[in-house]
């Protein structure tokens, strides 16, 4: 702690004005052909994404096709192992009729489209106010500890996990949580975490939700209002309605 | 029908609305241009400043500023594109409104009372000017927009005087991007007032660049990697208010207050469009457009804006006499000596004796020439094509099916072509096309692309049809191609008897649905050629060697030594459009007057005044000319037709006389085989090298390599 904190003022020490870094952002806007990323490998729905497909499109206007672009990127991502390549979007573009350029408009523009590849595991960490002050710094450094030590946005070694900070999921109910692949795992403590992440590395899915033992959000002490058995359909009414 | 523009909204039909606030008065008989008038909602009237002013529904609040004689900064909004209401800057307080407000995006309210010049405007102008400042890099002096920068202009005016901005992050960076050898990137200096992204996608067709990320990592590009592919791409110089998007050939050349500005009519295509020559001493830096609402609204097609170059190289300085098989330089005697020799050797008498006119040829010495060859007994003027006579191109806009035959107004008129664009996007206009396929940035219904395929058209089978015929105001536009066609008789055959039957809809006195587009600024025949002995080329390159006998005695007169010069005896100096003021008639048949911005090189003369002293001297018989300065030629114009001198006005044909034409068209073309070959565009990209100051165009041929043939062009980043 010490260190860092002495790291820091130097840095701050010896940053000018006159020689300021550039701003740089945490994802290229701009695509460049790779050999795992270029219009040239082929991409197309399965039989059955392309049945979902023609069902999204059809809850649409005809001639507002597209309309279903975004839900129609999400399932090229979920085919394309996690990510939206840029054949993924060609494709789209060429299924709902429209220029490329407005689906990569859409694909840059919304975070949660991936455009390179990630790991098997998507780990995605929440840091957002409510999350950080139930302890969530804690959380991420030990995700990334026990992955061997990468940084948020890295892919460990062997692929199995890519870990990186989200904003706010909307369970701050049950913070600090993260999220692996669709599933929520809620009111974390770095040990349960550890356990979480084990039991993916072992190929076991363990069970989502709140590790604390609760149920959904409710108090953690035990029930104070509503604790008697909610009554059902028919109960309490005039015996002809029951 | 329902057309999409993707990403942006459609343009409100406020565009053009401003203008119709101001003009109120009947426009003049007999008026006709290729823009109509937006219909005109009810007036409302509202309170800007304390003044009254009446506006149109639907006018935005900063069109009723402006009527009010308030002038409202802004970077984003521009009339003639939709409306973003990104940059806030045209901030202004509206009473009982809580928040300053957009101006831009806000629809005039009748009786609302607007302040744009309260401590509140003035305030909110200074803080969005200091959010657009910091992110902009302060390097005026090394950036080409410098003294016609809006941001630069605008923070003198409105930002504060120092920056209380110190981001400890620095300043955001964006690489250029590769937009092709015509417009230059420098994306650091990008405000994100999408002003290129809606010009591209709205007026140009080319949906290939747009905004990608978000927020402050937000940028200008194509995502992939790719040129801006698009025959109207310098316009987005223009518009860009600031030095992000810059022209490449005129990079660190000149700064705009050292440039002498005249305004003058461009002669690359026939679309006659109305520019400024930024010129410097003797040299032509860049031209830009002039607005003209009724021509070319604001925009110039990319041969226009950039093809001056040409006007360096292989100019004609001195006259020239063959000696042997090389050009010796003479005096202007010497040079009248020859061709009076020439012609008296030659002996040529009557028809014999033929002038032959060239695309870049104006009114004035056109008629010089006719006037002389006249003289010299002769009526063997190559002038005329085969269809001349029909209407030109007119009433785009107000058409609702067109019927394209052999052209491909993208590449041969690309401001009128943006018309048809902007006619297709916002009303139900249906387009056909006989002729070769192309991308026409508007959809259209492909009939075929030979004579049998109109044929088929026109006896009523095969797409398109129905809709034509249905059609309230059905406009066909022929393209020149066809004229230059084995078939081309044959189809003008077909097109005028088609258009007879049905003149109760195609020529109508309101409605002339029957015109021609030219390609070039003048249109030659030299294709019709007979065996003369004599022949004067008047700027004529597009002549077939072979069809000039071995033995007959050729003069040149041309600025450019190209094709035409090469066959010549003698080549007699003239000038470029840049250089003389004369008259240019365009595609609609409007006449417009340039005028001459750079003094011509060398010994070279105005063309009609080298025409007329040709066989100047008593001692001919013919005796000179009879007119001494420009004036007189154009009372001599004025003889021939009063609407070459009536300017910026197109005359409409009269239904009679259209009717009189087809009906000659169809008697000259009667009995024409059919060959089928099919019709191939004549100009096929943007930038096919036609006129010979484009064959001299080094940007030109950049952009042939960069467009056409998807090489790497010569131009580096900071070229």
């Amino acid at each position: 702690m010490l260190s860092r904190s002495a790291l820091s003022r130097s840095i701050l020490r010896t940053r000018l004005f006159s020689s300021s870094r550039p701003a740089r952002s945490d994802a290229l806007f701009v695509h460049r052909d790779t050999p795992y990323n270029n219009p040239k490998i082929a991409f197309e729905f399965t039989p059955e994404n392309l049945k979902r497909a023609q069902e999204i499109i059809s809850h649409y206007p005809p001639q507002y096709k597209k309309a279903a672009v975004i839900p129609l990127l999400d399932l090229g991502q979920r085919q394309n192992k996690g990510w939206t390549s840029i054949s993924v979007m060609n494709y789209v573009a060429n299924l709902l009729e429209m220029p490329p350029m407005r689906v990569y408009e859409v694909a840059t523009f919304y975070t949660m489209f991936n455009r390179e590849p990630i790991g098997e595991h998507f780990v995605q960490v929440c840091t957002t106010t409510p999350c950080m002050l139930r302890g969530s710094t804690e959380i991420l450094d030990t995700v990334c500890g026990h992955l061997g030590g990468i940084k948020p946005g890295q892919t460990t070694k062997d692929g199995k996990f890519t870990v990186i900070e989200v904003e706010c999921q909307g369970a701050c109910s049950n913070a600090p949580m993260f999220v692996v692949g669709d599933d929520f795992y809620e009111d974390l403590t770095p040990q349960s975490t550890k356990k979480i992440l084990d039991a993916f590395k072992k190929g076991e899915k363990p069970k989502p939700g709140p590790q604390s033992g609760r149920l959904t959000s409710e108090n953690s002490a035990g029930l104070t209002a509503l604790s008697s058995k909610p009554y059902g359909p028919g109960e309490f009414c005039l015996p002809e309605f029951q | 029908m329902l057309r999409i523009v993707s990403s942006v909204s459609r343009p409100t039909s406020t565009g053009l609305l401003g203008k119709v606030a101001v003009t109120t008065h009947t426009p003049h008989n007999g008026r006709r241009s290729f823009s109509s008038t937006s219909s005109r909602g009810a007036d409302i009237t509202l309170t800007v400043d304390g003044k009254e002013v009446t506006v149109p529904q639907g006018s935005a609040l900063i069109q009723a500023c402006e009527a009010a004689g308030a002038t409202i900064p802004r970077f984003c909004y521009h009339d003639r594109l939709a409306i973003a209401g990104n940059c806030r800057m045209c901030l202004v307080e509206v009473e009982r409104s809580p928040k300053p407000v957009a101006s831009c995006a806000m629809p005039a309210m009748p009786g609302s009372k607007v302040f744009t010049n309260t401590p509140l405007v003035h305030e909110a102008r200074e803080g969005v000017m200091e959010f657009l400042l910091a992110n902009h890099p302060l390097d005026c002096p090394i950036c080409d927009q410098g003294g016609e920068c809006d941001l630069q202009d605008q923070s003198m005016r409105y930002g504060s005087d120092r920056a209380r901005f110190h981001e400890i992050t620095g300043k955001r960076a964006v690489e250029n991007k590769d937009l092709g050898p015509l417009v230059k990137t420098s994306m650091n200096r990008c405000i994100q007032c999408t002003r290129c992204v809606r010009f591209a996608n709205e007026v140009a067709g080319v949906e290939e660049l747009g905004t990608t990320g978000r927020g402050n990592d937000m940028q200008i590009g194509t995502y992939v990697a790719k040129t801006m592919d698009s025959e109207l791409s310098g316009n987005v110089v223009d518009l860009c208010p600031v030095g992000a998007l810059t022209s490449k050939p005129y990079a660190y050349h000149a700064r705009p207050w050292e440039l002498k500005n005249t305004e003058s009519i461009d002669v690359m295509d026939a679309v006659g469009s109305n520019i400024r020559i930024d010129s410097r001493g003797v040299e032509v830096m860049r031209i830009q457009p002039k607005t003209n609402d009724d021509v070319n609204e604001e925009w110039i097609s990319d041969k226009t804006r950039y093809a001056y170059d040409g006007l360096k190289f292989q100019r004609l300085t001195t006259p020239l006499i063959k000696r042997g098989d090389r050009f010796v330089s003479a005096t202007w005697e010497d040079a009248l000596a020859a061709i009076a020799d020439g012609l008296a050797a030659s002996g040529a008498k009557d028809d014999e004796i033929q002038g032959v006119v060239g695309h870049l040829t104006d009114a004035e010495s056109i008629v010089a020439l006719k006037d002389l060859i006249n003289r010299l007994g002769s009526d063997n003027l190559a002038l005329d094509q085969p269809g001349g006579n029909a209407a030109p191109v007119h009433g785009v806009e107000k058409a609702d099916a067109i019927l394209l035959i052999g052209t491909n107004p993208r590449h041969e008129a690309a401001v009128l072509n943006s018309r048809i664009r902007k006619s297709w996007l916002h009303t139900g206009l249906e387009v056909g096309l006989v002729g070769e396929r192309a991308d026409t940035t508007y959809g259209y219904d492909f009939i075929g692309e030979d004579a049998k395929a109109l044929s088929n058209f026109i006896a009523g089978k095969g797409p398109f049809v129905e809709k034509f015929k249905n059609a309230k105001r059905p406009l066909i536009i022929v393209g020149s191609a066809l004229a230059e066609h084995p078939d081309g008789k044959a189809m003008y055959n077909d097109l005028a008897k088609f258009v007879e039957k049905n003149k109760d809809k195609l020529v109508t006195p309101e409605w002339n649905g029957f015109s021609i587009l030219q390609r070039v600024a003048s249109r030659p025949a030299a294709y019709e050629l007979g065996f003369p002995k004599f022949i004067y080329l008047l700027n004529a390159d597009e002549v077939d060697p072979k069809s000039i006998p071995q033995d007959a005695f050729v003069v040149y007169q041309g600025h450019h030594g190209d094709l035409g010069a090469q066959l010549a005896d003698v080549c007699l100096p003239g000038v470029a459009y840049t250089e003389k003021g004369v008259t240019w008639v365009n595609t609609e048949g409007r006449a417009q007057l340039g005028r001459a911005a750079v003094s011509s090189p060398g010994a070279s003369r105005e063309d009609w005044k080298i025409i007329r002293y040709v066989f100047s001297w008593p001692i001919y018989r013919w005796g000179p000319l009879p007119y001494d300065d420009i004036l007189e030629v154009r009372d001599r114009l004025w003889d021939i037709s009063p609407t070459l001198v009536r300017y910026d006005v197109t005359e409409p044909t009269s239904q009679e006389i259209a009717i009189a034409g087809l009906k000659t068209l169809a008697t000259q073309t009667g009995g024409a085989k059919v060959a089928g070959t099919p019709l191939r565009n004549l100009s096929q990209t943007s930038t096919k090298l036609i006129l010979y100051q484009e064959r001299e165009s080094v940007t030109m041929a950049q952009c042939t390599r960069a467009f056409v043939k998807g090489e790497n062009y010569g131009f580096t980043a900071f070229a």
